[in-house]
């Protein structure tokens, strides 16, 4: 089971762009709107961010340093 | 399914342009579909049809000798592409690439669509809006590039908002940085990647790992 992008469905007009761009099948459409759906292979490319319009995708990237 | 009257009413070139003008219009529109990845134009290439995305998204990017791209623009439904190549009788400035899974394109060459616009003001006067909004948003990218150092204010952000394992992770998107550096998402994006071969992070699928911070503070300046 990977991480997945955060889908806001409240800021989602349904155009389904990040469908199609998709390179993992986590994200189909269900009727009108996109839902997420767990894959084991997300590779985080983050073209679902990129093409979403109404910023309702976002692939929020955890930022650690690891210590000399 | 074939291109229509109110396919090509929406696109910006068209927007509105009576009916019985573009019927004219539409039997000189060519289609074509390209799966996920492929190159629509190449860089360079002497493509002289102006370009309309009819579903999917395509990338607009140029490449450099060193194979480092630069996205310039992500293209959606409605919108055009190619058109620098179509009005200045040169070769394409930027590649094309198909990103969404099927997607359509509409092509109309220029040959075709010159008489048209030479004899619709509306046509006309719509080109130089969308030619007027492209100049701005390349003018834009070229300041981003020029005159900010976008790559030491990406890695301010990040030491300032990295934090170890027992504090919990801080999270931020890439469009969440290029805010706050004051930039677009594309360069937040490309600055990364420059991070990462100074050997100061390491991208990992979803995590930045700062493996070097003493570097990172270098190439933020702050000492």
């Amino acid at each position: 089971m990977s991480t997945l992008p955060v889908l806001d469905p409240t800021k989602c007009d349904g155009c389904g762009l990040c469908v199609t761009v998709c390179r993992c099948g986590a994200l189909v459409m269900t009727g009108a709107t996109v839902t997420l759906v767990q894959v084991d292979d997300c590779g985080w490319c983050c073209d679902c961010e990129l093409v979403c319009e109404t910023g309702a995708l976002q692939c929020p990237f955890e930022i650690i340093t690891i210590e000399d | 399914m074939s291109i229509t009257i109110e396919n090509i009413s929406i696109l910006g070139y068209f927007k509105g342009v009576g009916a019985d003008r573009l019927s004219s219009l539409l039997p000189l529109f060519g289609q074509r579909s390209f799966s996920k990845g492929q190159t629509i134009i190449s860089e360079g290439e002497s493509e002289q049809s102006l370009y309309f995305v009819g579903a999917g998204v395509v990338k607009i990017f140029k490449t450099s000798a060193e194979g480092k791209e630069q996205i310039i623009k992500i293209t959606r439904p409605g919108e055009s592409f190619n058109d620098i190549a179509v009005f200045s009788n040169g070769p394409s400035p930027y590649s094309a690439q198909a990103l969404g899974t099927t997607t359509v394109v509409y092509l109309i060459h220029k040959n075709d669509l010159m008489p048209f616009m030479e004899k619709d003001w509306k046509a006309a006067q719509n080109a130089l809006h969308v030619l007027a909004d492209q100049s701005r948003l390349l003018l834009n990218l070229i300041e981003d590039l020029s005159f900010k150092n976008v790559m030491a204010r990406v890695a301010k952000i990040l030491l300032e908002n990295s934090l170890h394992g027992a504090e919990g992770f801080q999270k931020l998107t890439q469009y969440e940085m290029a805010a706050m550096a004051g930039t677009a998402r594309e360069v937040v994006g490309r600055s990364l990647k420059s991070l990462e071969d100074t050997g100061a992070v390491r991208l990992e699928r979803h995590q930045i790992v700062i493996v070097n911070k003493d570097l990172l503070n270098q190439l933020a300046g702050l000492n």
